[in-house]
């Protein structure tokens, strides 16, 4: 019973961590429309920046900054923040799908130095001994967990309640406005590469922030665990939540990990072991399948954006849904 | 740079030209960018394979001359780029052209990326995620000029180039051609002028993909082929199609030679892990200083 409780705390742990990688997304894909191919990249450089500052020194890679914990997640989130800025500034006055290709280019770019750069990220070895954020409680690890999970329940509702206030208030309201006509917004004196630099740039730290708060959960990072299948999972789970909508985002993630943990474990226990790998593949195949299916067949996800214009224009709160898909995008932008 | 890295670096950039042809030609006349399109390439290497060893009981499975392989690789080739021709259309049928009628230029592009990771997936359930081999056998390169080639390299090399000038006749020389790069150019204008769009979109999708699958047997034949081939070689494939200029087929050929060349000649400075790397810095340069590459009028 302790295990399975054991279990539990750690699995939401992790599913809360792909919450904030989805609230980030969200930000960028169902605010703004920017389209966030490398979304691993972006975690990647939030978990190894923070692995990087705390982390005693070592031979295996760069460290020995001893920097404290806190300030560690700020770096990583900030890196990752930096990142997208030049990225966002070098491709988002450009046709919108460029982003998509630089974004996917820094990712397999980002993962190439985790890879190879051995003096600097521990190469495939990866960053072992990252310190824990309640080292005091390692050594009963139920309470670790759960103070952990805690944590990060913390986290997630606070990204939440800052990026709800966010997109409802004035900001939001001009990136949305930004997403539906480009032009019309600039007419009323919005810069729409502004707007759209700082949802990058702020989704982008929300991704970091994400990867350093699961790096110092484990303890442990490897180039592995930042393959373009993240940025698919991601997606997968925004497109299923409902874009454009936080809490689609939230439900999305939680549905979406636990699908795909429940469909690993299912095939672990029935497939023989020297078939595993090929059904960790017919897994992958399946929430491709899912994506694709969800996209063509209920665009807006489970919850999907509403259009409220204001809180205190009341007139199509009843029932309103968006007259276009969620997931689509105006063709002008 | 050494004789034999620019050698290699022509090598590999026709094969990424002659995949990005596919790339840049959805790309220009569907407008979005296809993120499975280098899994196109691995299932015209992989279709290849299975179809060589059955057709070899038919025809002389002898290798000609001082090649690897012998004609049923040829027969498999072809068959697989109608095969591959076939499934880039299906795929467009099922899936693209269904949110295309919707609207909106992304989410086809988000659709691509689910439908890569399937296809690359489903490769890798089939035949499982160690290389394959179209043949066993070593091939000894030889002196040629100031190169060291292997027979195969150089085979590579002529059917690339023949491919290259045949979609180069195709687009300037046919009624079909002309239309293709029409419809490129302004789709809605192409439709007033009278032009089938539902006949070209079926013909890009099926020259692309067999242009793809054939790249990917060519890679086979010269590398090996492994699950991810396509997928590794998708950000050169992109950043050959802008630095040529969207639409561009001659252009897409001379971007994949500038990325070919730029990869192998940064190999002894950087290390060939960091190929990926090269690509991307290519690409972020035409960005940044031309973004409507060599040879695009549109940005």
């Amino acid at each position: 019973m302790l295990d399975l409780a054991t279990y539990a705390v750690f699995f939401l742990v992790t599913a809360l961590g792909f919450t904030l990688i989805c609230l980030g997304l969200n930000l960028q894909w169902g605010f703004t429309g920017l389209f966030n191919a490398g979304v691993a990249g972006f975690v990647a450089i939030g978990a190894y920046v923070s692995a990087i500052l705390t982390t005693p020194e070592s031979a295996q890679h760069l460290g020995g900054f001893g920097v404290p914990i806190a300030i560690g997640w700020l770096g990583g989130a900030a890196a990752a923040a930096l990142t997208a800025a030049i990225v966002g500034v070098a491709t988002l006055r450009l046709r919108s799908d460029y982003l998509a290709i630089t974004t996917f280019g820094i990712a397999a770019s980002l993962l190439a130095v985790a890879q190879n750069a051995l003096r600097l990220t521990g190469g495939p070895f990866g960053i072992a001994f990252i310190p824990r954020t309640f080292a005091a409680l390692s050594d009963r690890p139920a309470l670790y967990d759960t103070v952990y999970l805690a944590l990060m329940v913390a986290l997630v509702g606070i990204v939440f309640v800052a990026l709800e206030r966010l997109v409802h208030g004035p900001w939001g309201r001009a990136l949305k406005a930004i997403r539906e006509d480009e032009m019309a917004a600039a007419a009323l004196g919005k810069d729409p590469r502004r707007f759209r630099l700082e949802a990058f740039v702020m989704g982008s730290a929300i991704m970091g922030l994400a990867g350093a708060a699961e790096a110092h959960f484990v303890g442990f990072i490897a180039p592995d665990e930042f393959l373009p299948i993240l940025t698919f999972q991601a997606w997968a789970m925004l497109i299923v939540g409902g874009s454009g909508n936080n809490r689609g985002a939230v439900l999305g993630s939680l549905v979406v990990w636990i699908a795909w943990s429940a469909s690993g474990t299912i095939m672990r226990g029935l497939l023989p072991a020297d078939l595993q790998v090929r059904g960790a593949a017919l897994q992958i195949v399946l929430i491709g399948v899912l994506l694709a299916a969800m996209l063509v067949l209920r665009p807006r996800g489970l919850i999907g954006e509403r259009t409220i214009v204001s809180r205190h224009i009341t007139a199509e709160r009843n029932g309103g849904v968006a007259a276009a898909p969620a997931a689509d995008e105006p063709a002008n932008s | 740079m050494s004789p034999q890295l620019l050698l290699d670096g022509v090598l590999l950039g026709s094969t990424i030209g002659l995949g990005a042809i596919g790339l840049t030609l959805t790309y220009a006349i569907l407008g979005f960018g296809n993120f499975a399109h280098g899994e196109l390439m691995s299932w015209g290497a992989y279709l290849a394979l299975p179809i060589a060893a059955l057709v070899s009981g038919i025809l002389v499975a002898e290798p000609l001359g001082a090649l690897s392989f012998g004609w049923p690789l040829v027969a498999a080739a072809l068959i697989a780029m109608a095969l591959t021709g076939a499934l880039a259309f299906a795929l467009d049928w099922i899936l693209f052209s269904r949110l295309r009628r919707r609207g909106g230029t992304m989410t086809p592009v988000i659709a691509s990326f689910g439908a890569s990771l399937a296809l690359r997936n489903l490769i890798q359930f089939v035949f499982g995620p160690q290389p394959a081999y179209y043949s066993r056998d070593l091939q000894i390169a030889m002196p040629f000029g100031p190169f060291r080639v292997t027979p195969d390299q150089i085979v590579v090399l002529a059917v690339t180039a023949a491919l290259v000038i045949g979609v180069h006749l195709l687009l300037s020389r046919t009624h079909l051609g002309r239309a293709m790069r029409a419809t490129a150019e302004n789709p809605q204008l192409a439709q007033i002028a009278g032009i089938d769009i539902a006949g070209v979109v079926r013909n890009v999708w099926l020259i692309g993909g067999a242009l793809a699958a054939a790249a990917g047997v060519l890679v086979g034949v010269t590398v090996q082929l492994s699950p991810g081939m396509g997928f590794d070689l998708l950000l050169p494939l992109f950043a050959a199609v802008i630095l040529g200029g969207i639409g561009s087929a001659p252009g897409a050929v001379i971007g994949g030679l500038v990325i070919g060349l730029a990869q192998a000649a940064s190999g002894p400075l950087v290390g060939s892990e960091y190929r990926s790397a090269v690509a991307f810095l290519v690409l972020l340069a035409v960005l940044i200083v031309k973004p409507t590459g060599l040879f695009g009028g549109r940005s």
